[in-house]
């Protein structure tokens, strides 16, 4: 391709992205307060914070390592991946991987 | 001498950035906000600026947690410049920190580890207060623990530990009552009778929070300064014996684990403005 | 005692309760050494669960909580900023056995990093999306964007934006196959958007200040970067236009 197409392409995809983005602004209900997360997943984005608190619950682990209660994990079927890699990933029945303690 | 804090004798509360809409909206007793310095060291984003429109409204107190201020080893260099930074663009009404202990090697433990009360440790406490005194430009104020144990080898006991800390420094004290109830219940003093030889002159702010209760392996209460529920009754009646000898004090209300819907901290609040009422009356 | 005493038990529970504490009566501490053993286990143990809520509920709490009891061990925080702990998690999660059923997990943990870093960035004045128009033509192909310091980038062999959400109530079930993603911050929200094919190579091309008509090059023949262009300029994300 030559500079000289490549620049028109790129000119045209900016000027489509600047119509593009004047229909996402026209469509979005923005936001701009501060004070307040918007529902949901973003609370979680905050991450940790500190504390100067004790504790009254207990950690009963000691340095050990296993896999426990597995049935507390989530199921998820996922379809076949779209790029054609094998099916992967369902979350059921974990128990017959799990290490013995 | 001059007044060690310049927050306000009134109640505050230690600031959750869920309470955000409600504390601008009505604040109820509430003079003044807590936040603990290393949840305000990012780059940007809604904490700072829920921060910077917070402290156009109220009186702030920058609290670390995380300063280590008792450890072994040198302060951090990089948490300091952190920390002055805040201070310095902030320019809060107070900062303070803990009489513990919670980096070692390089490990933040994210706890408040004690120390033993040993002219080594009073030594080393001394001059990592000096330093930061002398990094941020002002002086700063120094709350006692809560204690599970003691350490045999101490020398001083508490109040007069802290007393000299102050006196060496010329830093101002933190006295947090609820930590005064657990530390006596959990190793055996009279709660009035340490309020009574604390350096009540050098107290800046007073923290009150709710604690859970346990029991040791003989069977004796062991309380958790878990900050997680209401302050418990024989709290309030210390923070009234404690008012009563240090006259009007800023009091802080602490919820920091299962934090409550607003009403509730309010409620809180409206207790220790209660308390500060009891006062003006009686004098 | 020393701190390094102290501390030497307080991470492991088969060590010996250091000598020289004590209960009020001068009775050996005990239990109460435990109240600061949990105290760092269990908050630093809330803190992982706090970074990351979807692998947290991918994982179960009783699992999270094991999984958290052997990183705080091996990584514990190195600095007190809660806010930033939690960088080496994913890479941990790829090193741990066990895991074989969610495959996913280490990269929903890049996300949830990824979102974030996001969310303490620094703040940044976007240009106006018009702004693009006035580049002149033969100067288009060299200038430089400049990115939101609020933008990451994910890639992944797995929907793991919909697999977050699933995991966190916040969606369906996930439907998808890889995905590439930017986390984009408009104001304080980030988000996680799905980009199109090559858009993780553009943006990373874009970040690391490459012209947009070289990073366009080497995303391959037939790469439009309106869709991302657009994406960007929707949310923010271009905060200056260097010549």
């Amino acid at each position: 391709m030559s500079k000289t197409l490549k620049t028109a392409a790129l000119l045209s995809a900016v000027a489509t992205a600047v119509t593009l983005t004047a229909h996402q602004a026209a469509a979005q209900e923005k936001e701009k307060c501060f004070g307040v997360a918007m529902a949901g997943q973003n609370d979680c984005a905050a991450g940790p914070g500190t504390t100067c608190a004790g504790t009254s619950k207990v950690d009963y682990q000691g340095n050990a390592w296993s896999l426990v209660d597995a049935g507390t994990c989530m199921e998820i079927e996922l379809p076949a991946m779209a790029d054609g890699s094998e099916r992967m990933g369902s979350l059921e029945a974990l128990e017959r991987d799990l290490p013995t303690m | 001498m001059p007044s060690v804090t310049t927050l306000p004798a009134r109640p505050g509360v230690g600031y959750k950035p869920q309470h955000y809409s409600e504390i601008l909206s009505d604040a109820g007793p509430v003079g003044w906000l807590e936040i603990h310095a290393e949840n305000y060291m990012g780059d940007g984003g809604r904490p700072l600026a829920q921060l910077r429109a917070l402290a156009e409204r109220f009186a702030i107190s920058v609290h670390g947690v995380g300063l280590s201020i008792g450890g072994e080893g040198r302060l951090d260099p990089e948490h300091l410049a952190r920390l002055k930074h805040l201070v310095g663009w902030l320019t809060p009404a107070s900062f303070s920190e803990h009489l513990a202990w919670s980096t070692h090697d390089s490990a933040f433990l994210n706890d408040l580890l004690p120390l033993p009360y040993t002219n080594t440790t009073l030594a080393r406490v001394v001059a990592h207060i000096d330093e930061v005194q002398d990094t941020l430009g002002r002086t700063m104020l120094l709350e006692n623990p809560s204690s599970y144990l003691a350490f045999a080898e101490s020398t001083w006991d508490e109040p007069d530990f802290l007393r000299e800390i102050a006196r060496r420094t010329g830093c101002g004290l933190l006295l947090d009552v609820n930590n005064v109830f657990v530390s006596a219940t959990n190793l055996g003093f009279t709660p009035q009778a340490y309020i009574d030889s604390f350096a009540l002159e050098q107290v800046g702010e007073i923290h009150l929070g709710g604690h859970d209760e346990d029991e040791d392996d003989h069977g004796a209460p062991l309380l958790i300064d878990s900050h997680g529920r209401e302050v418990a009754d024989p709290v309030w009646a210390l923070l009234d014996h404690t008012l009563a000898r240090s006259g009007p004090k800023p009091v802080l209300i602490e919820w920091d684990t299962d934090v409550p819907a607003w009403p509730v901290l309010a409620e809180e609040a409206r207790r220790a403005e209660e308390a500060l009422a009891r006062l003006a009356v009686a004098a | 005692m020393s701190q390094h005493a102290f501390h030497h038990a307080l991470l492991d529970a088969a060590q010996p309760i250091p000598e020289g504490l004590t209960d009020g009566a001068g009775r050996p501490a005990g239990r109460r050494y435990a109240v600061y053993r949990n105290n760092v286990a269990v908050s630093l143990t809330e803190a992982l669960a706090a970074g990351f809520p979807g692998c947290a509920a991918l994982l179960g709490e009783a699992n999270t909580n094991r999984i958290a009891g052997r990183f705080l061990r091996q990584h514990p925080p190195a600095s007190p900023l809660m806010i930033h702990w939690g960088a080496a998690f994913p890479a941990f999660l790829d090193g741990l056995d066990g895991l074989d059923r969610l495959p996913f997990l280490s990269d929903v943990a890049r996300l949830e990093l990824a979102l974030r870093r996001a969310y303490h960035a620094a703040d940044a004045t976007p240009i106006a999306p018009d702004a693009l128009l006035s580049i002149p033509e033969d100067r288009l192909g060299l200038a430089r964007l400049r990115l939101a310091p609020s933008v990451q980038l994910v890639k992944s062999r797995w929907p793991v934006a919909e697999i977050r959400a699933f995991a966190l109530g916040l969606g369906p079930a996930p439907t998808g196959g890889a995905q590439e993603i930017a986390v984009l911050r408009p104001d304080y929200d980030p988000e996680p958007h799905v980009l199109p094919p090559q858009g993780h190579a553009f943006l990373a091309a874009l970040r690391a200040n490459m012209p947009p008509g070289a990073a366009v090059t080497q995303c391959g023949p037939g790469f439009d970067p309106a869709p991302c262009l657009a994406l960007l300029l929707g949310h923010g994300a271009i905060t200056e236009i260097l010549s």
